[in-house]
């Protein structure tokens, strides 16, 4: 392929009619309180496995809403279920059962 | 195209648009980019609608590319467009007609700056004086080219040799208009049509006979973006928001793009090639492009002007398998040779993507 000097950038486009959604659906059935999150990012703030790796709860848990899962079992296989996100969570969402109930839905129990 | 609802939304966004006596402002970059749209412009107005058209070789460019850029300040951008507005005033016109849809942009923006600050045109009436010793009138109607066109739609069609229909099916074309985003997205009142759903160019087609598709990213940028491209590194933006554009409508199969700017229709051309020497991924149907065409020419075309007449030789889409579908007849020994019949350079042929 040729080159002119730039790069065509991956399109970020989310595309809510094929993404898959089932997974976000069984969570929050599962861990209805997920509803209440506001998107402070507390969490993630709190999150000691954020600071050694790429791994956050709140942008792992909106893009699972958003039927982006591609890397979601990487991502919460980082999770050490410490639970100090719960701790610092102003809303109450149980995040610890959240992944618990991802990796359910993944299997990786 | 469902144009229940557009219908209602439409009736909100009319314009007044003068009947003749017009004064043409060019576009700085279309000449070069396709040089046959302007002349195929005048042609039809001028011989087919018998309209005054009055097209100075005095008037310069009127900086929007600069202003958009940051290049050059406002101040100056409005001091230039005082100057085309002075050469319209000389020849005794008040009825003015941009070419290019940032032109257009600009004029509207300063127009209504100066009805909302008086102040402002007599700083500007006083340095086009001190300048030049230029003095001007504002338009008293100011129309874009394509809506001139959208307006005198049906006599155009009426006088039309072809129609946008398939000549061996006999269903209509499938096309996709982009309007560019000066035209109506500033001041939604100053577009046929409004904002969201502009329909001049969408009309146009239609009185062409052609459906027209509604496709999800239709009121997204070309790509051109200004600085997104004069700088090399930054053309990855440019190029990958075109390309939303074609993922976009790709799968509706369009015959093909109409466009009202003038560097819509040229990065919506050029893009499809580059993508496909960078991806190997085209759009078009049989590995070739969508052919795009502005509204001029396909308007030249639908008249029965011979394709290469009206420039559609540079385009690097090939647009011959769309004149197969309309059934225009063209020499193929032509397409590279001026008036006179010599042959000007024939372009590379493309590595990906097929160009017959």
């Amino acid at each position: 392929m040729n080159s002119f000097g730039f790069e065509i950038q991956k399109d970020n486009t989310i595309e809510y009619d094929k993404n898959d959604l089932s997974l976000a659906a069984f969570v929050l059935k599962h861990e209805p309180s997920l509803y209440n999150c506001i998107q402070c990012g507390s969490c993630s703030g709190s999150c000691p496995a954020s600071a050694i790796s790429s791994y956050q709860f709140r942008k792992m848990q909106l893009l699972m809403r958003r039927g982006e899962i591609k890397n979601l079992r990487e991502d919460v296989a980082h999770c050490l279920l410490c639970g100090k996100c719960i701790l610092v969570c102003p809303r109450g969402v149980n995040t610890r059962n959240v992944i618990r109930q991802i990796r359910i839905a993944l299997n990786m129990n | 195209m469902i144009s229940e609802g557009k219908k209602t939304l439409w009736n909100d966004y009319q314009k007044e648009i003068a009947d003749d006596n017009y004064f043409y402002a060019r576009s700085c970059i279309r000449q070069n980019f396709f040089p046959g749209a302007e002349k195929t412009f005048l042609k039809i107005l001028k011989e087919e609608l018998k309209k005054d058209v009055y097209d100075d070789p005095r008037h310069t460019t009127c900086t929007g590319i600069a202003y958009h850029s940051d290049v050059v300040s406002l101040e100056t951008t409005m001091t230039v467009v005082a100057r085309q507005f002075a050469l319209m005033t000389e020849r005794g016109y008040r009825n003015f007609v941009p070419s290019c849809i940032t032109s257009f942009g600009i004029y509207t923006e300063i127009m209504e700056l100066w009805e909302h600050h008086p102040e402002i045109e007599d700083k500007i009436r006083h340095l086009l004086f001190k300048a030049t010793g230029r003095e001007f009138k504002v338009p008293a109607n100011l129309a874009h080219s394509s809506d001139i066109i959208y307006k005198y739609r049906n006599e155009i069609a009426g006088m039309s040799k072809f129609k946008l229909i398939n000549k061996n099916t006999g269903a209509p074309l499938r096309v996709v208009e982009h309007i560019g985003c000066h035209y109506a997205r500033m001041f939604p009142h100053k577009g046929i049509g409004g904002a969201e759903y502009p329909c001049v160019l969408s009309g146009l087609a239609e009185t062409f006979g052609a459906e027209v598709i509604d496709y999800p990213e239709r009121r997204a940028c070309c790509g051109f973006g200004f600085r997104q491209y004069v700088i090399q590194a930054n053309r990855g933006y440019s190029i990958s928001c075109s390309k939303r554009k074609f993922e976009s409508m790709a799968p509706y199969k369009p015959d093909l793009i109409i466009t009202n700017c003038p560097g819509c229709p040229y990065f919506l051309d050029s893009w499809q090639y580059v993508i496909s020497e960078m991806e190997g991924k085209t759009y078009g149907q049989k590995g070739q492009g969508i052919p795009v065409l502005t509204f001029e020419e396909l308007s030249g075309l639908m008249m029965g002007y011979n394709p290469w007449d009206i420039g559609l030789q540079m385009h690097q889409i090939p647009v011959e398998p769309l004149l197969d579908k309309i059934g225009v007849e063209y020499q193929q020994d032509d397409k590279y040779c001026d008036a006179q019949g010599r042959t000007f350079g024939k372009p590379v042929i493309p590595e990906m993507i097929k160009i017959c």
